[in-house]
């Protein structure tokens, strides 16, 4: 009886609360609609994991996003018009984040569209980009296969802010063979995730052309907790380097048990090393001589950057971080193709962003290349005494 | 020197192992009952040891024996609670209960707190001892030496003490045992909290020795404590000593060869081969049981 009563209360209250969430959605469509009709804002359907698995990605770069259009606007829009967000909550679902592109397209009728933050929710909503010719644009998305089909043809209408996964391992190629003056190398790579192989195959292309040798290759699976076996194997070859592309959950106890083991060479990852966890799992003095690649460090003494640390600090009180960053250049190279589109049409913005170069952007020098990758530089950062040191910019 | 090294990696996951699959033969070998929960105890003991170090300050032993001493009551709680009114029921519905239980524990735990990573706070200084070119560290004798110095008392609760008498009587025949006067409810409870404190002590020393601990955790330790169990003889305390440190050892060569991807499905290629030609285990004598 009490059960049934409970059941009884619970289902109205849920009817309320979607009643009135029905009602707070409808109204605002409305608001928003009747803004557009007197046709002097630009816009730009935002569609981003604001709740769900990855929610942190998408809110970052949302807060990165707004204050970007806040600084546009107040400088008097894109060629006098002002910018005009219309935001929508994908949950960190691909199948959400397709029906949330449609709903923008055909309901918000808006020019372009920024997101998803990962790159499986914007493949998703690729074909509805290409379909109803909207750009879409992923600030974060780093696989390949975001802008390039399976079969090799490029998706025309889908860009990124952020460059690929195998750039990185490029990049850390030429920092080990050039900076670093490394000539054998081991790689341990995650054999469970495509990021972490495709880093690794790039890196070992570029350095053996570089003319340096891969003495050991490696492999553990996600969720690993034991690595000192490899480790040991891999301390038998004696590297004078190792590239680990890996996540953070493990990197954090390969780099300990390596350092353990008394492997103090220098250590070097990617983005995906970028987490507070790691230093609560490596430990500070673990983590000294390790380096990696990033699109983006607050220390960078670039202008453009300290002025957007400023502009960033002001607005939320904290230091920004990649995920701001991309989400704040993200519109301003949207914003740059459209004033050079000279108007809010969508395939003329398409042709202008895929004609993008050399447009200075907080996370480095930007251009497309026919790939719809960018070509950009890419940061590396040392870890010291627990911090993130800004070591140097690599221009591709 | 590599394969010495290896040998000694290899010994200290072993440890690991044959500390959670001292729990689970004890209690396998009284009620023959294979507690699929008992991984999800050694979470528990894990985080439990983790508040206590990073919570509280406390230092390693204090922690050590409040994580055993809260996973024994919660071992007797979940016996209390999921398995005692199955004692009489088939026991393939006490392994599917303990399937349940486990799956409950750990999604209460991701529940509670979510199910980000946690890592242990650096409790024990760590050195390294270079012996014969062999890096040992002082974890490793550390996790050895509590691993053994545990399986010794354990040995001798159940062949010196009244309680550990009244355990091998109720393993022997329960039914006989309680027309001797023998409580035999309290000598199971009593069965889960020794194996379940082994567990939480595995738990701890798990936090310390690979730092990152998780909600999860406790699924492929726990199962690869149930093959060390087996492949020394479910039941026998010293043979899952031996099956753990087998298991480590085994694994551990398996990554040296190269074939760091097979190491998981080695663990059970040899419960496989194990089941097939000596069901019984290393230390099992030839009677004629099924797993």
């Amino acid at each position: 009886m009490k059960l049934k009563k409970f059941a009884g209360i619970f289902a109205t209250a849920t009817l309320a609360v979607g009643l009135l969430a029905g009602c707070g959605a409808g109204e605002k469509a409305d608001g928003d609609s009747s803004s557009s009709k007197g046709g002097d804002t630009i816009k730009i359907g935002v569609n981003l994991e604001l709740s769900g698995a990855v929610a942190s990605y998408g809110t970052s770069e949302l807060s990165g996003i707004e204050l970007a259009v806040e600084e546009i606007n107040a400088a008097g829009g894109v060629d006098g018009k002002d910018i005009e967000l219309v935001k929508v909550d994908n949950k960190s679902d691909p199948a959400e984040a397709t029906s949330a592109a449609l709903k923008l397209i055909t309901q918000d009728k808006v020019v372009a569209i920024i997101g998803a933050a990962t790159s499986g929710a914007t493949v998703a909503q690729a074909e509805i980009a290409n379909g109803n010719e909207v750009p879409l644009i992923s600030p974060s998305g780093t696989s390949p296969t975001v802008t390039v089909k399976d079969d090799g043809s490029v998706n025309e209408f889908v860009f990124r802010t952020s460059f690929i996964d195998p750039f990185q391992g490029t990049v850390a190629a030429n920092f080990a063979a050039n900076d670093l003056g490394v000539k054998n190398v081991a790689i341990y790579s995650d054999n469970s995730s495509d990021y972490s192989k495709g880093l690794a195959a790039s890196f070992k292309k570029d350095f053996e052309a570089a003319g340096g040798t891969v003495v050991a290759e490696e492999s553990y699976v996600g969720k690993d907790t034991d690595f000192r076996s490899t480790l040991t194997r891999i301390k038998a070859a004696n590297p004078e380097f190792i590239l680990i592309p890996g996540y953070y959950e493990e990197v954090g106890l390969i780099v300990k048990q390596a350092r353990e083991m008394g492997i103090d060479v220098p250590l070097m990852g990617a983005d995906g090393w970028d987490s507070p966890v790691l230093m609560d799992l490596a430990g500070a003095e673990a983590l000294n001589n390790t380096f990696t690649t990033n699109h983006y460090s607050s220390e960078d003494p670039d202008g453009i950057i300290q002025d957007f640390n400023d502009k960033f600090e002001a607005k939320y009180s904290k230091a920004p971080d990649a995920f701001n960053a991309l989400g704040y250049d993200t519109v301003y190279l949207l914003a740059d193709a459209i004033k050079r589109a000279g108007g809010a049409d969508s395939v003329k913005i398409k042709d202008a962003l895929a004609a993008t170069s050399g447009l200075e952007l907080v996370t480095g020098l930007y251009s497309v290349d026919e790939n719809h990758h960018p070509v950009k530089s890419a940061t590396i950062l040392e870890y010291k005494d627990g911090e993130q040191i800004f070591k140097t910019k690599v221009n591709p | 020197m590599e394969w010495l090294q290896q040998l000694v990696n290899g010994i200290s996951l072993g440890s690991i192992y044959a500390l959670i699959a001292l729990g689970y033969t004890m209690v396998y070998g009284i009620i023959k009952l294979i507690n699929f929960a008992h991984g999800e105890v050694f979470m528990i003991g894990a985080f439990i040891g983790y508040f206590c170090i990073a919570g509280w300050g406390l230092g390693l032993f204090p922690a050590l024996v409040i994580a055993m001493t809260s996973c024994a009551i919660i071992g007797v709680v979940i016996e209390r609670i999921a398995y005692k009114r199955l004692r009489n029921a088939t026991r393939i519905a006490v392994l599917i209960t303990a399937i349940g239980v486990s799956l409950l524990i750990q999604n209460g735990v991701i529940y509670m707190r979510g199910a980000q990573p946690e890592a242990y706070p650096a409790v024990l200084a760590n050195k390294s001892f270079d012996f014969l070119g062999v890096q040992i560290s002082s974890q490793s004798i550390l996790i050895l030496s509590v691993s053994v110095g545990l399986m010794i008392i354990l040995q001798f609760i159940v062949h010196k003490t009244k309680i550990g008498k009244a355990m091998r009587a109720v393993s022997y025949d329960s039914e006989a045992a309680k027309l001797m006067g023998i409580n035999v409810d309290n000598t199971i409870s009593a069965t889960f909290a020794i194996g379940s404190a082994l567990a939480g002590a595995a738990g701890v020393i798990f936090g310390i020795y690979y730092t990152k601990i998780d909600p999860l955790m406790g699924v492929i330790p726990g199962l690869k404590a149930f093959v060390a169990a087996v492949l020394g003889g479910i039941g026998i305390i010293p043979g899952a000593m031996v099956g753990g440190l087998v298991l480590g050892v085994v694994e551990t060569f398996v990554s040296a060869l190269g074939f760091s991807l097979w190491r998981d499905a080695a663990a059970f290629i040899i419960l496989i081969l194990i089941l097939i030609f000596k069901p019984s285990g290393i230390f099992g004598k030839n009677t004629r049981e099924k797993v």
